[in-house]
């Protein structure tokens, strides 16, 4: 392979070789290139197939605003598609293949789309593929997906790690051009915190490496000298190969490092990727800006690059990047181009100026270097295969013959627009401006200042000056002394007369690269009347591949706009969204995936629960035990009815830690229950609990618990694993913003108490012996709800509750949680000869079942107190939140759905949550539908399947017959109705 | 977005929790037409433009109830009080948030 690299100049390390691969085919590069860069220099300018047409694409540009250079990297599970080679740096033994092309990128079997183009025009997705509406999914979608691709995601997980971060600064400065050097420079010498971002590897924007004149030397000694000062200043962070890519409310902002990306293997401890959210007091937007191209015949054969590009790589890279150009321009630029080629040793066969009058620096470099300029001309068609052979220019007003001009390369400039995308990203709208002919951010987000390039300012001396201004005026408004900025003599120069299209060339004239949008789609689509800017862009997909238009959206506008007759000004451009270039998922997760996508809450008794090969359950955050399972078990429900029966028979231990507490004090505490909870509290003895109901204000119920009294002006209040959080946030809301006048305070202690269910006939027992001498747990001293302090194990305080969630004989021990893996082992240690049994989540919710009493199935938002059979809880000689709207003539109807038991006629039946009842001999329909059952369980100790159910005026139909049917089961069961008690409706076991 | 928590500075928005309207208020529950004014408080509400007074609770943070003032169009937040204090003093002009009685 031949190698076009020039043997001096260029910002690149020709002293260490880079290896590398491209479909298959091994090259070499140095450090310093970019993917493309080593490809051009190869000689590869074939790089990938267009997305629609399946054409032959070369690179397009030196930056992130490509849209034809992009690959795939990396293999198997790190595969990454859409990668942009532009911006990709080259590391030792990069793997890329390109992409959208079958079998090989030179011979595409897809390339025949280019000749059905006729109907692949602007709308062809609804002109053409109109019904049957059922073939979108089987055939359309998966035929035109295959055909116009885009890069392959990887199917694996993604096997890198990304990080996320906070910082928080004065100024942020985005971009790290001449203009973001200079603002940076003037703002961290003011003793501002500085940040700057810079998406490049090297600094200094397009200006690396450049040899243009700046403060007595070059610009490139110039970055030089501003890098090592910004190093040597306190208090300022340079952040390379970092996009800023949005910006959100209160000055805060995204912006992700690529922090590996350029390494051949990960360092181990360091992401793939980090993700900053910057708050910064001020920024300073000095993005620069990004030519753009004009649309003519063939205008995307490889070969044909943008102006700047071009010099890039010659300046930059220091690739031959030709051996006969022609420059085509609208606008003064691209004399830097033709002095970049010139010094490149590139003959240059013609300068093709749109203007008439061509401007000084345009003819001065013509001349410079020796190159014919065609003032006047355009360049209608482009010519060649595979890649660029030879041009058409044609006379725009006839002074000479239109001609063919052979060349391996076509530069072209169509101006340039500013890279003011963050401007608008909380809704501000760029404006037009005729002298530039450029969109130029006009109302500015709060906190921004936009300098250089991304202003519309783009001579170098003006992006200095304008970067120094800005610096120090951020600086001042974050309220520090800023040196007053030196006058630079304004050298802005630029010259521009619009040109968007050639027309009259016989090969499609692209505008936007990457999703083969041409000059022709935009026609049409103004024809068919898609002509306001964010029609056209959704019609003709203008503008909404992965760079955003960044190259094609003003190329359209413009189009557009001589369609439709409008000015630019009138015509407008889409909105621009975050992500300013394409954020991996990835690192927007940061950590939080797989197991760590939320944290774990471990229970007291977790440790001991885990030696005892307990299956956990996730409720919530919390890793509860589900059941202890025994050798021999054929499944979790031999556990369970194991566990059940322990408990029935002797004694069982199970831990409710996770159960939310809040300790509520005060002078006005049992004021306060009375007004979050339907029932009265304020009667509570001290030394009682109470089983309490908390309603919404609409009046349907929000939780429900035990609050025990410890004292006058204390009290210990319970909510259910699942609420904990939203009852707390419930009562400051009742006491902050309802009932500031009430003397009370209250904390959330769940995690600071291990509390354990000690139930069963033999619970009295097991607690005596953990009970310290003296205290009397007899049913006359500590009957059912009752509440108290008691001393166990030589000395420790832990607090006693006489409540039973099993319908047993039951308590509840709480302990400080350093206590609670100790007190665990203590408890079942101590009734070892009781025969005690540790049990979990689905024990404890068979025996609830069995009892009738609601959980998260039925307190599921849609229930009321009444529905749950406990209207008479709400008590109607006080308010309470909820009060007024419980009493609702919809929820208080007669046929309402309430609570009910159901059992299966045919007792080896099962049942099941989910399904809905009607009266037997009825379809299944909706219409027919009477209720839902909201919990099953298998009964060990009834001997069958019971459930709990809502059903129609439910409370007169107890011993009625009525269908209970889940179709996705394809099970229809005739059930007995209820009461939703099942076991000891009395009540007697739990008071013995 | 941020918020100028009066307890904890400005703080991040993934602090807090969004409640709603501030300017609605708890109607008197023994007041003869109770019922229609808590349907009206619990479920009419206006849909404003412009700066607008709102409930966000500090749950990550010291748990306090603000009434913040924030502007729907641009997000911009233009200060934030306790909600404990607007209560107390608007307590006495508009319709009384009635204390559960004793």
């Amino acid at each position: 392979m031949t190698s076009l690299r020039r043997p001096t100049g260029g910002d690149i390390d020709r002293q260490t070789t880079l290896r590398f691969t491209f479909d298959g085919t091994e090259y070499a590069g140095h450090p310093g290139d970019t993917l493309a860069s080593a490809l051009l220099a190869n000689g590869v300018k074939l790089v990938g197939r267009s997305f629609k047409y399946h054409r032959p694409r070369g690179v397009l540009t030196a930056g992130s605003e490509e849209p034809n250079a992009l690959v795939e990297l990396r293999l198997g599970s790190a595969r990454e598609p859409n990668t942009r080679a532009t911006v990709v740096e080259l590391y030792d033994g990069l793997d890329a293949r390109s992409q959208n092309r079958w079998p090989s990128l030179k011979y595409d079997a897809l390339a025949i789309n280019s000749l059905a183009a006729p109907m692949l025009v602007a709308g062809f997705y609804y002109k053409t593929f109109m019904w049957p509406a059922a073939f979108w999914e089987r055939v359309y979608e998966p035929l035109i997906r295959r055909a116009a691709g885009m890069g392959r995601a990887a199917t694996e997980p993604d096997p890198d790690s990304y990080e996320k971060v906070s910082a928080h600064c004065d100024v942020l400065i985005v971009g790290g051009g001449p203009a973001g050097l200079s603002a940076a420079l003037a703002a961290a010498r003011s003793g501002a915190r500085v940040i700057l971002a810079d998406e490049g590897f090297r600094l200094g924007g397009q200006s690396v490496a450049s040899s243009a004149a700046l403060d007595n030397g070059s610009v490139s000694d110039w970055i030089a000298r501003a890098e090592a000062e910004l190093h040597a200043l306190p208090n300022n962070r340079v952040l390379k190969r970092t996009t800023v890519f949005g910006v959100y409310d209160s000055a805060t902002y995204g912006a992700v490092e690529r922090v590996s990306d350029h390494l051949p293997t990960r360092m181990p401890g360091h992401p793939r990727q980090r993700l900053w959210r910057i708050v910064a007091r001020q920024t300073v937007l000095a993005s620069g800006a990004t030519e753009r191209p004009i649309a003519f015949g063939n205008n995307d054969l490889p070969g044909v690059m943008l102006a700047s590009a071009v010099k890039t790589y010659v300046d930059r890279f220091a690739v031959q990047i030709g051996q006969q150009a022609v420059v085509f321009t609208n606008n003064s630029s691209a004399a830097s181009t033709i002095a970049a080629l010139h010094r490149g040793g590139v003959s240059i066969a013609a300068i093709v100026d749109a203007r008439l009058q061509p401007d000084a620096s345009i003819t001065a470099s013509a001349q410079a270097a020796g190159a014919p300029l065609l003032a006047g001309a355009e360049v209608i068609d482009a010519h060649g295969g595979y890649e660029l052979r030879a041009i058409t220019v044609r006379s725009r007003e006839g002074r000479y013959q239109t001609m063919n001009i052979d060349c391996d390369l076509l530069a072209v400039s169509g101006g340039w627009n500013p890279n003011l995308q963050l401007t608008t990203h909380l809704g501000g709208r760029p404006i037009w401006n005729d002298t530039i002919a450029a969109f130029v951010p006009d109302k500015l987000p709060p906190g921004i200042l936009v300098a250089g390039g991304a202003a519309g300012r783009y001579d170098l001396t003006d992006a200095v000056a304008d970067g120094q201004r800005a610096g120090a005026r951020s600086a001042e408004l974050c309220g520090l002394t800023a040196a007053l900025p030196i006058d630079i003599d304004s050298a802005n120069n630029y010259a521009i007369e619009p040109l968007w299209r050639v027309t009259g060339g016989k090969g499609k004239a692209f505008v936007d690269f990457q999703n083969d949008v041409t000059a022709k789609d935009i026609e049409i689509a103004n024809r068919e009347g898609f002509s306001a800017v964010e029609h056209l862009k959704r019609y003709t997909t203008l503008g909404m591949a992965t760079d955003q238009g960044k190259t094609s959206g003003v190329v359209g506008m413009g189009i557009l706009a001589e369609h439709s007759g409008r000015t630019l000004a009138e015509t407008g451009v889409t909105v621009m969204r975050p992500p300013y270039t394409p954020v991996a998922i990835g690192a927007l997760a940061g950590h939080h995936r797989g197991p760590d996508f939320k944290p774990k809450r471990l229970p007291p008794s977790y440790a001991w629960a885990s030696e005892q090969g307990a299956v956990f359950v996730e409720t919530g955050l919390w890793m509860r035990p589900q059941y202890f399972p025994k050798p021999g078990d054929k499944d979790w429900l031999d556990a369970a009815v194991r566990e059940v029966a322990g408990v029935r028979s002797a004694v069982g231990v199970c831990d409710v830690s996770t159960l939310g507490k809040i300790d509520i004090q005060g002078a006005d505490a049992a004021k306060f229950l009375d007004g979050v909870y339907a029932n009265t509290f304020s009667t509570l003895p001290i030394g009682r609990a109470r089983y309490g109901i908390m309603l919404r204000e609409d009046g349907f119920v929000l939780d429900d618990g035990t609050t025990a009294r410890f004292g006058p002006h204390h009290f210990v209040m319970t909510t259910t694993t699942a609420n904990a959080a939203r009852v707390m946030m419930h009562l400051e809301y009742c006491h902050q913003w309802l009932w500031p006048q009430l003397d009370v305070r209250m904390v959330a202690v769940s995690d600071q108490w291990a509390q354990y269910a000690v139930a069963g006939p033999r619970s009295r027992e097991l607690l005596e012996r953990i009970a310290d001498p003296g205290i009397d747990l007899s049913n006359a001293a500590f009957s059912y709800m009752s509440a108290a302090e008691i001393s166990i194990c030589s000395g420790l305080t832990a607090r006693l509750f006489r409540l039973s969630f099993s319908g047993e004989l039951a308590y509840e021990i709480a302990v400080p949680a350093r206590y609670g893996d100790d007190l665990m082992r203590r408890l079942i240690s101590a009734g070892a000869t009781l025969g005690v049994m540790p049990y979990g989540s689905e024990a404890l919710g068979i025996m609830r079942i069995e009892k009738g009493h609601a959980a998260g199935a039925e307190l599921n938002g849609t229930t009321t107190a009444s529905d749950l059979g406990l209207g008479a809880l709400v008590s109607t000689k006080k308010d309470c939140i909820g009060r007024v709207l419980s009493g609702r003539p919809a929820l208080v109807a007669p046929d309402r759905p309430v609570l009910v038991g159901i059992k299966p006629d045919d007792p080896s039946e099962r049942l099941r949550g989910g399904a809905h009842m009607v009266r037997v001999g009825t379809a299944v329909t909706a219409a027919n539908d009477e209720g839902y059952v909201t919990s099953t369980a298998y009964s060990p100790t009834l001997g069958h399947w019971i459930g709990l159910a809502f059903l129609k005026s439910g409370r007169d139909r107890h011993g009625e017959k009525v269908m209970a049917a889940s179709p996705i089961h394809g099970e229809s069961v005739t059930v007995e109705v209820v009461p939703p008690v099942f076991v000891d409706p009395q009540g007697a076991r739990l008071r013995g | 977005m941020r918020i100028p928590c009066t307890y904890c500075g400005n703080r991040q928005l993934d602090e807090f929790t969004y409640f709603g309207d501030a300017t609605v208020r708890r109607p008197d529950s023994e007041a003869a037409d109770a019922l229609p004014a808590f349907v009206s408080y619990v479920y009419d509400r206006t849909n404003p433009t412009g700066p607008h007074r709102e409930l966000w609770y500090h749950g990550l943070g010291c748990r306090q109830w603000l009434v913040v003032t924030r502007d729907i169009t641009t997000h911009e937040v233009l200060g934030a009080q306790p909600a404990r204090d607007v209560a107390s003093r608007s307590a006495v002009s508009a319709k009384p948030a009635e204390a559960p009685a004793s």
